[in-house]
């Protein structure tokens, strides 16, 4: 065996730089979940937070899909929330303000119907100030764009050659969706576009079906699934995706504790996004946090950074 | 302020289907009660990822903790994991959330329930002290619960149920009509229950001009109005939430065509 460092768990260096935006520490919450941060101010200082990925925007405002939108599975939800937000002109002049009082990097997070929509958003984005912009080109719940841009490798190109077109300098990072044969034929492509990191994993389709009304439990029949059952399938593309591009990985998709984090780090993330737990823990940030340094310490990191990309596969 | 406490079931006894449960909050009520029909939200256990909300039938200020009771039936896995939970145990709750119904202390009201739809209307007993007339309604006489705190507590209750076991057969819409006729000085009618009952209440008291407000049930993630999952349908086309923007919507902006 060769000599590890005793560390104590706050000597770890929790910091992370994600495509150049440097995090205080590697966990941000993720799109959908979070709205703009009021709510969860309320149980903590958002600037614990290495980072918010604000609610998905629009170019102009939607009310999303009917009710009900979400449904219990095991260890998961499905949602169809629909991308119900108030547009990219009303965050930008009531919610960024708000987010923008705290010590946290944040992350508009965009969807559009058209890539003209999504260099619209961007350039409104980028001189608004925000620290990054996701672009979802994954939304499984919208019925126009959505999905069929993160499926498709030309028109996932396409999106993110024109968000990087009107982003400016603000980095962009593109959220890929897992209801794909090959993720990292998507992954490569928006890279080749210019895409300066990737995140991943969306939600992945699925349904439940009430067996006594004999209908889905969501109105709109299918939606997106999340929650820990999907932790190994997210671990599993972050790797697949983290082998085949050379950009940053945000990895994300049923993290509830350090343990969590730290398998998707090691599969080639260099930060890791909360959801889902959110719900029935608003504190787990600071769960998956502790549970990062604690394993840094035992296995004498100095810095959480070295999990990245440090699986060793058989 | 706080929001998420672990509370002690300091109470609990069983009501027909439903199960009666008080706790030890805190300060919770003293801090975010804005009046009845604000519900709580309770973590059911480490397998299930999505809390329970649950509506408060009553809560006081109290020291050194305020109390806080809540009625339930068993539903599905969450309320079968709350149901076992036994006096001395602890419960980690968010609350109070939502708006609640605003009752004027020197108001006088038509409270409407429908079965586990009428916990919640205890607390408004409570808030007009009395000055209000019942009508509940249950699928059976032995489906009936609080039965003899209202008929307590409130100058008048009238009773349906749906196969004619006790009181009127029939449902309560019947019966706000039939009251409303003698008698419309109201300031307004209070109604929780299936969202079905909701608007037939609802269609009712609007003939008798006398406004409704309305407590909506609608599937919930987070509670808090983050999430956006528990969408309410409204007549100017937007979509509102239950947890946050409700449960208690004013009926007349409800869209009751969905």
């Amino acid at each position: 065996m060769s000599e590890k460092k005793i560390l104590t768990p706050d000597q770890v260096d929790m910091s992370v730089e994600l495509a150049g935006m440097k995090m205080k520490n590697p966990v941000v919450v993720a799109s959908g979940t979070f709205g703009f941060g009021h709510e969860y101010n309320q149980f903590f200082d958002l600037s614990e937070l290495g980072g918010i990925c604000a609610k998905g925007l629009t170019l102009h405002p939607r009310q999303g899909n009917p009710a009900p939108r979400i449904a219990e599975t095991p260890m998961g939800i499905l949602n169809s929330v629909g991308l119900q937000n108030p547009g990219v002109d009303a965050f930008i002049a009531e919610e960024l303000p708000f987010l923008r009082k705290f010590d946290t990097k944040v992350i508009a997070n965009i969807s559009g119907n058209t890539p003209e929509e999504y260099g619209i958003m961007c350039e409104k984005l980028s001189g608004a100030g925000v620290d990054m912009i996701e672009v979802n080109i994954s939304c499984p719940n919208v019925k126009a764009g959505g999905l069929a841009y993160g499926t498709q490798p030309e028109l996932a190109a396409e999106v993110t050659e024109v968000a990087k077109a009107h982003a400016g300098k603000v980095p962009v990072m593109v959220k890929l969706s897992p209801n794909v044969t090959d993720i990292t034929e998507i992954a490569r492509a928006v890279e080749g576009a210019g895409a300066d990191a990737v995140s991943l994993i969306n939600t992945l389709r699925g349904m439940r079906i009430d067996v006594n009304t004999r209908r889905p439990v969501l109105k709109m029949n299918t939606g997106g699934m999340s929650g820990p059952a999907v932790l190994p399938v997210a671990v599993r593309m972050v790797w697949e995706v983290a082998n085949a591009v050379k950009v940053p990985v945000l990895g994300m998709g049923g993290v509830s504790k350090g343990e969590d984090a730290a398998q998707l780090m090691l599969a080639g993330a260099s930060a890791v996004a909360v959801g889902t737990a959110l719900f029935a823990d608003p504190y787990t940030h600071r769960k998956v946090l502790a549970g990062l340094r604690d394993l840094c310490a035992r296995q004498g990191l100095e810095q959480v950074s070295q999990l990245t990309g440090g699986v060793k596969p058989w | 302020m706080k929001v998420e406490r672990k509370c002690k079931i300091v109470e609990k006894s069983k009501m027909g289907d439903a199960i009666w449960m008080t706790l030890e909050v805190g300060d919770m009520v003293r801090t975010s009660c804005k009046g009845p029909g604000q519900f709580v939200h309770i973590k059911c256990g480490e397998g299930l990822l999505l809390r329970r909300p649950i509506s408060v039938c009553t809560c006081s200020e109290d020291e050194p903790s305020d109390l806080l009771s809540i009625v339930f039936e068993v539903r599905g896995e969450g309320t079968d994991w709350l149901a076992r939970r036994e006096v001395g145990d602890e419960l980690d709750v968010m609350g109070m959330l939502g708006n609640g119904f605003p009752v004027k202390p020197d108001g006088r009201y038509l409270l409407v329930g429908g079965g586990i739809g009428v916990p919640p209307m205890r607390g408004c007993i409570q808030a007009c002290q009395g000055n209000c007339t019942a009508i509940l309604g249950f699928r059976s006489k032995d489906k009936m619960i609080l039965s003899n705190l209202f008929d307590a507590e409130c100058q008048k209750v009238l009773y349906a149920t749906d196969d004619g076991s006790f009181g009127y057969h029939g449902y309560v819409d019947a019966l706000v009509r039939q009251e409303l006729t003698e008698d419309r000085n109201y300031d307004a009618v209070l109604a929780c229950g299936p969202k079905p009952m909701l608007k037939n209440v609802y269609l009712a008291a609007k003939e008798f001009g006398v406004p409704v407000l309305v407590s909506m049930e609608e599937r919930m993630g987070c509670g808090i109005g983050a999430c956006l999952v528990c969408a309410c349908d409204m007549k100017d086309g937007t979509r509102k939430h239950a947890c946050k923007d409700g449960p208690v919507f004013n009926a007349e902006e409800v869209d009751w065509n969905v």
